[in-house]
């Protein structure tokens, strides 16, 4: 099975990166971007488990090492078999 | 006395750290391999600059694992003299040696320059031999020195003069302007809470001769030989 973990700088953490990508989005004319908040993305195989016990291994592994709870804040999604399949397409 | 100059996969300045203790200071220093298990038998330990294993994750999230780094933290728990220089300090925030986290400098780009820096603490093994307040010249050189720790842990490195460097103006004064990556507090070099673990992001050991540029550094290393000298001394 499949999980994903995104990980963002805490709200309270300045993002350089994001203030650059937001500053050169509403150079090229998106004028309407107000912010942005640049993050990481894993994508996480996992042998088959029921879909807590995944999420709890994920969450132990982000807190561990996947994030830096000092500066950074993580979500954890399980996939299901069914929204697996609509991964690659 | 021995120093251990620990090298990760990806360090850069093992051999400058290794060449101030040994040539610059004339003291002992051995290369440790990050895989190796035991610091065999130093008196202080450097984890120097560079980009361990390449900086993958996050910079020194990786090398914590190095199994190496057991022996670091249970020669630190002692109380042995550690001093991350660098990448070295960011692995020691990673590990959990010393408080808080880095993030990228403020204005993105990497910083290479000689900055002014001034001595916050001289009752650390890596500043004794330092005044206080003295301002030295050394380089930076880094993407992420931006230092960073939550309100209520910044107060308490602050409290308990965790602060052990500031990044100043040549006359020792602190502004944004002089700040070079954004770090809290002009944050340039923390210690622990015990005082034996330093970390800071300028470079002494690449600032140890005058041929250097600036050899206002060679008293970072020059503090630990004092250090391991005096308390020689009040074990006797």
């Amino acid at each position: 099975m499949r999980a994903r973990v995104y990980v963002t700088l805490k709200p309270s953490v300045f993002d350089p990166q994001g203030r650059v990508v937001a500053d050169a989005l509403v150079t090229l004319g998106y004028q309407d971007v107000k912010d942005v908040r640049q993050g990481k993305f894993f994508e996480v195989e996992l042998a088959d488990a029921d879909p807590a016990t995944a999420k709890a291994r994920v969450t132990e592994m982000a807190d561990k090492l996947l994030a830096n709870p000092v500066i950074e804040s993580y979500r954890v999604e399980v996939l299901q078999d069914s929204q697996q399949s609509r991964v690659g397409s | 006395m021995k120093f251990a100059v620990v090298v990760f996969p990806g360090s850069n300045s093992d051999y400058d750290a290794f060449y101030a203790a040994s040539q610059v200071l004339g003291e002992h220093a051995e290369l440790v391999w990050h895989k190796d298990t035991d610091l065999k038998g130093a008196d202080a330990v450097i984890l120097p600059g560079g980009f361990a294993h390449g900086d993958y994750l996050r910079t020194g999230a990786i090398a914590r694992f190095s199994p190496i780094m057991s022996a670091v933290k249970t020669f630190a728990d002692r109380g042995g003299p550690v001093l991350g220089i660098c990448n070295g300090f960011q692995v020691l925030l990673e590990a959990g040696l010393l408080p808080g986290a880095m993030v990228r400098n403020d204005r993105i780009k990497f910083v290479s320059q000689l900055v002014p820096v001034r001595v916050e603490q001289t009752d650390t093994p890596f500043t004794i031999d330092c005044a206080p307040k003295q301002v030295m010249n050394l380089p930076i050189a880094h993407g992420e020195g931006n230092y960073y720790a939550p309100p209520d842990v910044l107060e308490q490195i602050e409290a308990n003069r965790q602060v052990v460097f500031r990044y100043t103006n040549a006359s020792g004064e602190i502004g944004t302007e002089w700040n070079p990556n954004g770090s809290l507090n002009a944050i340039a070099g923390i210690c622990n809470r015990q005082r034996n673990v330093v970390g800071l992001m300028p470079h002494p050991e690449r600032a140890s001769e005058a041929a250097l540029g600036s050899a206002d550094g060679r008293a970072v290393l020059a503090s630990a030989v004092r250090w391991m000298h005096e308390r020689v001394l009040r074990h006797a």
